[in-house]
């Protein structure tokens, strides 16, 4: 019974989360809507036996990916109301959309798509098992190719993002080292009779 | 597939196609940065290594060593398993040491020959992945590698040909021979289909093995409304593919053509090697074509047409390089006869003798046009003894090698032949075959020295301003010519002494499993019982040597010394004279038949059915204005806004989802 | 007991807010980037909650996976945003229609 309160806990929250994130006027707001979203999805996660995964989404997102949209948001300087207007005009369309959607996706949920009534609920809590242990053996083995792809893309996303937001300065003062060691005497040195 | 048999080292015989192909590969996609210097050296050391290594093989399998083996599978669909392998056994030993020699000394001589051309190191590169291409064929185990190699060799022989490819003379013999090649090469294919069909393999030894089964079983083919032996079509259709390769009647007409590309080249490949790529290809098919009566007739009567044919043309030319091409031609004719004959140890013999003294006379006739100013007209020479000692020295050699006197090296293969097509009782054929190659060997006696002669000897008409300029070649040239002025002496004696050519038991011995002979064909057997018997005669014993006396004679009287016999003989029998000429109207029957008729079609398929058709009818008609007009909406839905492609992608996720819902 | 299809309830209403957060702040790339983020919470929670009710790891890996390339995917799009808004002066959507060919 306990794990069905948390788990009804969770989910209300993780969707007043979602709501809060598309529907607030200031998009600081939107953020911290998203981190408290996360935090209850790290939740479910936790309840689902995926306590590596819930920590990695606090640490990685909470703590790194978050932290990032709100470093952005303060530092380009947007008109926030403008940014709201016409935030209704789509809503008849998208609204629709969503809705039908969101009913297929519970009509298919619910029934003989995935078979979701053959699986049977397993036990949760006090399993003898290490997530973290299991999840490395398998991603170090069958997986090594993919983890080392995942690697070279983040590397290239580091890259990418380097290049896409760097500028020289005009004030800034740089050595050009090779002009400095190539230079030749005769570049520097004049000889003047007196 | 076959188990590996070797009592070779796997390693060496990889590295001999491995080391030309690394250097081809270095000098044509680096030659620009490895500058000449580098470029020939680590070519030419890279092929006079595959000579040492061939050589070695060579000494191994005259004790008797052999390989058998695939090394990898180079594609399978379905039921056809195409396997990359080798198999060596001495006719492919012999065959090795022959194509890395020459090439060798091929390659040396290039240093001097093309020494200041700007496509320094493309030739290079060309003429060691040509020494590959060549090695894969004579080396492959299967008939798929043959066919591998037999058109690579053909690539790059068209690469060469067309090697100054600023000449427009240079692109359309290029071409030419491209061109004549995809006649026979059709045929080839064929038959390697029909192999496949009939055999259900492609590997040599499994083929070989099953050959007197599948005659018995008496297959029999429905072409044209007509009946064949399908072991005849099988031998008929590969026969097609050796007359085009090496330059048999009625598709010879690209080898003399060939002679636009650098000498070097025409030695090597358009004398040497790639020519006999046809007489191998017999010879090493030998199990299937003893099999095929209709088979070997046909490869006579072609051989001996060729040989006599080409030696008339011949005679009148005044090109020095068209000149030893057609004599090619004519020599070809002769190893055909031989393998016709079921001599396929002498046909393979003569390729040998040939391939040194052929190339040696290509090699000195490049020097001597080296020397003139790439002046190729004999009329234009004579003298030339006095200023080029050693290239004449050496084409002396190579010219009575040629014309088949003792103890020269063709002497020993070209008597034989003769013989043998003397004592092998094959009706009309072997008969008519016997007396054009009698009348081949006058012939080619006095073509040569008649090319010797004005070359060399004859009144001095090398014009003033290339006079100053006449030397006998640097080093890198004449030292490749006296490595094969010892190939020309010495190969033909060496072959007969010591390999015992001549002895009917050298297919069992030396050819050992890779020739066979029905006892009832072989015609060295029947010489050795006729020569017990002494029934051969002074005639049959020495009639061609008398004939190439007679030859050089004739020569002798005619350009020895500027006379007017020639003109006078031109004079009595103009017509016939004309028709030498113009070599026997082959070119101008070929532009009748196929080319004109060609040209008409495209001709009519380009104004009628392209440009009236097509371009005005359907596509001004119909395609483009829908087109453009289909293009003019579709435009629209590319808004560039991204938040509408956004919505694309949701509305894709939301059908994906119905989709499924719905099969469910 | 909390079944499987309780989960996939709770994603699928995230996503259906997601794509609804798509199509309101259309102005916003921001909040644009943060919407494509709920719709790949959803995503990894169907995950998860397939992998543990079917006891196969190899449903986690992929989250792995999923969190590793939306890491990316942020940082490259929010370096896109600077870039852009050095530029313009905005991170409207509309201004950005220079794809239009």
């Amino acid at each position: 019974m306990l794990e069905a309160g948390f788990f009804y806990l969770f989910a209300a929250m993780v969707i007043v989360g979602g709501m809060g994130v598309v529907l607030a006027r200031n998009t600081m707001h939107s953020v911290m809507f998203l981190i408290f979203c996360f935090f209850n999805a790290a939740g479910l996660f936790f309840l689902l036996d995926a306590e590596f995964l819930g920590i990695i989404l606090i640490l990685i997102y909470v703590g790194a990916v978050m932290v990032l949209f709100m470093f952005v948001i303060m530092m380009l300087e947007v008109n926030q109301a403008k940014l709201k207007e016409g935030f209704l005009q789509y809503l008849p369309i998208g609204g629709m959309i969503a809705l039908i959607l969101l009913i297929e996706f519970i009509a298919a949920s619910g029934s003989g798509v995935f078979h979701t009534d053959a699986i049977a609920a397993v036990g949760h809590f006090g399993k003898d098992v290490n997530n973290t242990v299991e999840i490395g053996k398998v991603l170090y083995t069958q997986y090594l190719l993919g983890f080392e792809i995942a690697a070279i893309i983040l590397l290239v996303a580091l890259v990418g993002s380097i290049v896409l937001t760097l500028r020289t300065r005009k004030d800034a003062k740089y050595q050009n080292i090779s002009k400095q060691v190539n230079v030749r005497k005769e570049d520097r040195l004049r000889k003047v009779r007196m | 597939m076959g188990e590996t048999i070797t009592t070779l080292n796997t390693l060496e015989l990889l590295a001999i196609p491995a080391l030309p192909l690394i250097a081809a590969l270095a000098a044509g996609l680096f030659g620009w940065a490895l500058k000449d210097t580098l470029t020939h050296w680590i070519t030419c050391v890279a092929v006079v290594a595959a000579a040492a290594l061939s050589i070695d093989v060579f000494l191994q399998v005259l004790d008797g060593a052999s390989f058998y083996g695939n090394f990898w599978t180079w594609m399978i669909s379905d039921k056809f398993i195409v396997p990359v392998g080798m198999m060596i056994d001495p006719l492919t030993a012999i065959m090795m040491v022959t194509v890395t020699v020459v090439s060798a000394c091929v390659h040396i001589y290039t240093i001097g020959y093309m020494h200041g051309d700007p496509g320094y190191s493309r030739f290079f590169s060309y003429i060691s992945a040509f020494t590959f291409s060549m090695l894969v064929l004579v080396m492959g185990n299967n008939f798929f590698t043959l066919f591998f190699g037999w058109e690579a060799v053909g690539l790059f022989s068209y690469l060469l040909i067309g090697f100054w490819f600023k000449r427009e003379s240079a692109n359309s013999a290029a071409l030419k021979a491209f061109i004549v090649n995809r006649v026979g090469d059709l045929g080839f294919a064929v038959g390697i289909l029909a192999v496949w069909y009939y055999f259900g393999t492609i590997d040599y030894r499994e083929v070989f093995a099953a050959v007197s089964s599948m005659v018995a079983e008496g297959h029999v083919l429905h072409f044209l409304g007509g009946e064949m032996d399908a072991i005849t079509f099988i031998c008929l259709a590969l026969f097609v593919g050796a007359m085009g390769k090496s330059g048999q009647v009625p598709l010879h007409v690209w080898l003399p053509d060939s002679m636009e590309g650098p000498t070097p080249i025409s030695a090597l490949i358009h004398a040497a090697t790639m020519v006999t790529a046809g007489v191998f290809m017999v010879a090493r098919l030998s199990p299937m074509f003893e099999f095929s009566e209709t088979a070997l007739a046909a490869v006579i009567i072609v051989g001996a047409t060729t040989a006599f044919m080409c030696a008339t043309i011949g005679l009148v030319q005044n090109d020095i390089k068209r000149v030893i091409a057609y004599s090619t031609c004519s020599q070809l004719g002769y190893m055909f006869v031989a393998c016709g004959v079921s001599a396929y140890s002498v046909g393979i013999f003569h390729l040998m003798t040939h391939a040194y003294f052929k190339s040696l006379l290509f090699l000195a006739a490049g020097s001597v046009i080296h020397a003139v100013l790439a002046q190729q007209d004999i009329r234009k020479m004579g003298q030339l003894r006095k200023y080029m000692p050693i290239t004449y020295i050496t084409m002396f050699i190579a010219a009575l090698a040629l014309s088949g006197v003792p103890p020269f090296a063709g002497f020993w293969s070209k008597d034989l032949i003769i013989e043998a097509t003397m004592v092998r009782d094959m009706g009309w054929v072997s008969e008519v075959a016997y007396y054009a190659l009698l009348s081949g060997v006058f012939m080619t006696a006095f073509y040569t020295f008649r090319m010797f002669f004005l070359t060399f000897h004859n009144s001095d008409r090398v014009p003033a301003e290339t006079k100053a300029h006449l030397h006998e070649s640097p080093k890198v040239i004449t030292v490749p010519l006296m490595i094969l002025a010892i190939g020309a002496l010495g190969s033909g004696a060496w072959g007969y002494y010591s390999l015992n050519i001549s002895n009917p038991e050298v297919i069992d011995g030396f050819f050992a499993n890779s020739l066979f002979v029905m006892d009832a064909h072989n015609p060295l057997m029947r010489l050795e019982e006729l020569e017990h018997a002494g029934e051969i005669g002074f005639f049959g014993e020495y009639m061609p040597l008398i004939l190439a006396f007679m030859g050089i004679g004739l020569a002798w009287l005619m350009y020895f010394k500027e006379s007017t016999m020639p003109a006078t003989l031109a004079a009595t029998f103009p017509a016939l004279h004309k028709f030498l000429l113009n070599k026997w109207y082959w070119d101008e029957l070929y532009e009748k038949i196929f080319i004109r008729p060609a040209q008409c079609l495209g001709m009519i398929l380009w104004q009628k059915g392209d440009l009236a058709m097509i371009d005005k009818g359907m596509i001004h008609g119909g395609i483009i204005d829908s087109v453009q007009a289909g293009a003019a909406r579709l435009r629209r839905m590319q808004t560039g806004m991204v938040y509408h492609y956004a919505y694309g992608m949701v509305i894709g996720v939301f059908g994906l989802l119905t989709w499924l819902l719905l099969k469910a | 007991m909390i079944g499987l299809s309780d989960y996939l309830i709770v994603a699928a209403c995230l996503f259906s807010l997601g794509v609804i957060g798509l199509f309101l702040n259309r102005k916003n790339v921001i909040t644009i980037l943060m919407c494509i983020e709920l719709i790949l919470l959803a995503v990894n929670i169907n995950f998860v909650a397939f992998s543990h009710y079917l006891q196969d790891i190899n449903g986690q890996i992929f989250v792995f996976f999923v969190l590793t390339v939306a890491a990316s995917e942020v940082a490259v799009g929010l370096a896109i945003l600077v870039a852009f808004y050095r530029t313009r002066r905005s991170i409207d959507v509309e201004d950005i229609n220079t794809l239009q060919g």
